[in-house]
């Protein structure tokens, strides 16, 4: 890790949204969905940041926000100083050739009326409008060649290709503009396994050879710890734990962050039917209503009265922060109470 | 006998595009109470082969060959049959819970429905029979949650609802076709030892299919691998993870990403999975496979047995792949393989070239917005 300024310095961000229900009158008091509800992180250039959580955990809206595809508050400080939220269309203009996302859906994400050339030519044509004709055509097919699709296939539709070409077609849109950050919001949960080994493999190398920062994130945490350096925990809109991939994976702190990973199938028999899994009681609380103090309380096997009062700050030693009050790996005896409590 | 016996299965589509070759003379049985896992990655056939035991093909869909329950033929038989062994014997469960339910029909009115249906009980009897399963499949407060709708139920409860749908008439099998692919893993590491758990309370045997090789390691006793719509490895668990000794499944192994252990480069199985409206003469495999032989291009290997339990379909020995593959470091990855029939028009770079000069530029689209 070097100590050069941070790419990208992100503070107590939060999207909240306005959620009105038909026939709610104009001074109806609004119901509040909080989305992200106070993030803090910073990415160094180069660094791949995993963001892992389930469903409703707000990850994807954080990668939204930090685009600006989502109403948020807080700030997202850039490498030069300005803070990206709340930035006009025109101002971020500048900043979208750095920050470039790549979809989940790899097939949804490109315009089925337009040729491969023109996807990958888009943003380099928006972004750098001087370009001659021949220098855009000789940058889409070296890009093309670069994610391992072949230039003469530059005027087919997306419809021709396969799952995983459209996911390279996404991947050669995002870097044409020479990003210093790509954005994956789940770019291989689509893909069929040995497909998606190919595209975790072209985007580490691409990284690797570009020395791109990526926010990589993902529901599959294998996927997530085999490219991150470092990986953040996220549950209803909070970072949980936040640590170097190997010290999160080998010593998880969180109550949740255990229970996530115990949960994980292993391809591995005896494995299998040898490990303990940390069942979680219930299910994750409406967004709308989040629990007071530590949102993840209502489920938490270790859950104490102090938890419902304070939300615990993120904190521990530099490189593994975890929000918990009481940190640490689970005993035996509170895994057996877990579980007597889930049978019943 | 088996209670599941299936000899040379086909199924075919006839589609626009022409036939499309789902599953190729497929045989596999199940025994009482056992649980086998099918493997395969999308388009390898697994959903098809149960949509055709089942008797729930797509019109344009044909099923050959032979699915014998208990000794009885149900494959294309009729639909009084068919419905008999769809009541009491096989039950099926879906990938999407919402979509398998009736979004307009209250979750006890649904589930009432198949015991009025199949075993003529009255409503009140059967919507007590149904809260009652609704319980065993730990739903919290079963009785007033019944009267919910589906919306109103998490992913993962829904699927519980599915399975207890599914278990009203007590099946002696149960396919789950990906029951767990669109939950989240805490909820998923649930639904599955629940199944696990019903398994042994009801001694049903259950098909397993996933893509997922985890949740195969976790609760199958046997396990069938497919690709391209016909079996290319089937072996007891265990055996089939400590040694894979099919091109396919230890490629499969390879290059998925472990979060017991240290990440080292995946080694991705280069090219992507036959177009089946075309289906390669030999092995479908062969196209992708490390240890391809000139026959492997033109004939298909028989499945074959090679130790007890234990049969693939291969015509490399069993020492060459065990030895591993050779580096294919600089083999073209998927884009290569690509032959799908794109349409190659004369002067492509021009109308690309055209259009995009064509098109105003954000920055202009912003101005045209002021």
């Amino acid at each position: 890790m070097t100590t050069a300024k941070p790419l990208l310095e992100v503070q107590d961000l939060r999207v909240t949204f306005d959620i009105r229900r038909e026939g709610d009158l104009p001074w109806t008091k609004p119901r509040l969905l909080h989305a992200v509800g106070g993030v803090n992180f910073t990415l160094n250039p180069g660094e791949t940041l995993g963001v892992v959580g389930e469903s409703g955990s707000g990850k994807s809206t954080l990668a939204r926000a930090l685009i600006g595809l989502a109403p948020a508050s807080g700030t997202a400080r850039w490498q030069d100083g300005t803070n990206l939220i709340g930035l006009s269309p025109r101002k971020m203009l500048k900043y979208r050739s750095d920050i470039q996302m790549v979809f989940q859906d790899p097939l949804a994400s490109l315009n089925p009326r337009m040729t491969v050339g023109q996807i990958i030519a888009e943003p380099l044509v928006t972004h750098h409008p001087g370009l001659s004709r021949e220098t855009v055509k000789t940058r889409v097919k070296e890009m093309m060649e670069r994610v391992g699709l072949l230039p003469n296939q530059i005027n087919r539709y997306p419809h021709e290709f396969s799952g995983g070409q459209c996911q390279r077609i996404g991947i050669a849109r995002a870097l044409i503009v020479e990003p210093k950050l790509v954005i994956c919001d789940e770019p291989v949960s689509a893909l069929d396994v040995s497909i998606q080994a190919q595209v975790i493999n072209l985007l580490a190398d691409l990284q690797r050879d570009l020395g791109l920062a990526l926010i990589f994130i993902a529901h599959d945490l294998s996927v997530v710890k085999h490219i991150s350096d470092r990986v953040l925990v996220m549950y209803l809109g909070k970072v949980m734990e936040v640590a170097e991939a190997e010290s999160l994976y080998t010593t998880p702190q969180h109550p949740y962050t255990q229970a996530l990973l115990s949960a994980v199938p292993v391809p591995d028999p005896e494995m299998e039917r040898s490990k303990t899994i940390i069942p979680l009681a219930g299910e994750l609380p409406s967004p709308m209503a989040p629990p007071s103090g530590c949102v993840f309380r209502t489920r938490c096997p270790r859950a104490q009265p102090v938890c419902a009062e304070t939300v615990p700050a993120l904190m521990g030693e530099p490189g593994h922060l975890t929000a918990c009050h009481f940190p640490g790996p689970f005993t035996a005896d509170e895994i057996a109470r877990a579980q007597v409590v889930e049978a019943a | 006998m088996a209670l599941l016996d299936i000899k040379n299965l086909n199924v075919t589509f006839d589609t626009n595009d022409g036939q499309v070759h789902a599953v190729n003379g497929i045989d596999m049985s199940l025994e009482r109470g056992e649980t086998l896992g099918i493997v395969g990655e999308s388009g390898s056939g697994k959903s098809q082969l149960a949509f055709s035991i089942m008797g729930l093909l797509a019109r344009n869909g044909r099923a050959t060959g032979s699915v014998k329950f208990d000794g009885q033929e149900i494959l294309n038989a009729p639909l009084k049959t068919l419905n008999d062994v769809r009541a009491e014997h096989i039950a099926m469960i879906f990938q999407d819970p919402m979509t398998s339910l009736n979004p307009y029909m209250r979750v006890s009115d649904q589930m009432a429905e198949v015991l009025t249906l199949h075993h003529g009980l009255s409503k009140s009897a059967a919507v007590a029979e149904s809260v009652r399963m609704l319980d065993a499949v730990r739903i919290p407060d079963a009785r007033g949650r019944a009267r919910l709708y589906p919306h109103e139920f998490s992913g993962g409860m829904r699927q519980r609802v599915m399975i207890a749908m599914a278990l009203l008439c007590k099946p002696d099998v149960l396919i789950a076709d990906e029951p767990t692919t669109a939950l989240d893993v805490t909820v998923q590491a649930q639904i599955m030892k629940l199944l696990d758990d019903l398994q042994t309370e009801f001694g049903m045997a259950m098909i397993l299919i996933t893509h997922d090789l985890g949740v195969v390691a976790g609760s199958c006793e046997r396990v069938m691998v497919m690709y391209g719509g016909r079996v290319m490895e089937k072996s007891p668990t265990d055996p089939v993870f400590a040694d894979p000794t099919h091109p396919y499944t230890q490629g499969l192994l390879a290059a998925i990403p472990r979060v017991d252990q240290k990440g080292d480069k995946l080694s991705a199985i280069p090219g992507s999975p036959p177009n089946m409206s075309r289906p390669p003469a030999g092995c479908p495999f062969a196209p992708r496979c490390d240890y391809v032989m000139e026959v492997c291009q033109t004939t298909m290997p028989p499945l074959e047995t090679f130790a007890p339990g234990r049969e693939r379909a291969c015509f490399a020995g069993i020492d060459t792949v065990r030895a591993g593959p050779k580096h294919h470091e600089d083999l073209p990855m998927e884009a290569a393989a690509d032959d799908t029939g794109g349409m190659d028009i004369g002067d492509p770079e021009m109308n690309m070239l055209d259009a995009l000069t064509d098109r105003p530029t954000t920055e202009e689209m912003a101005d045209d917005n002021r």
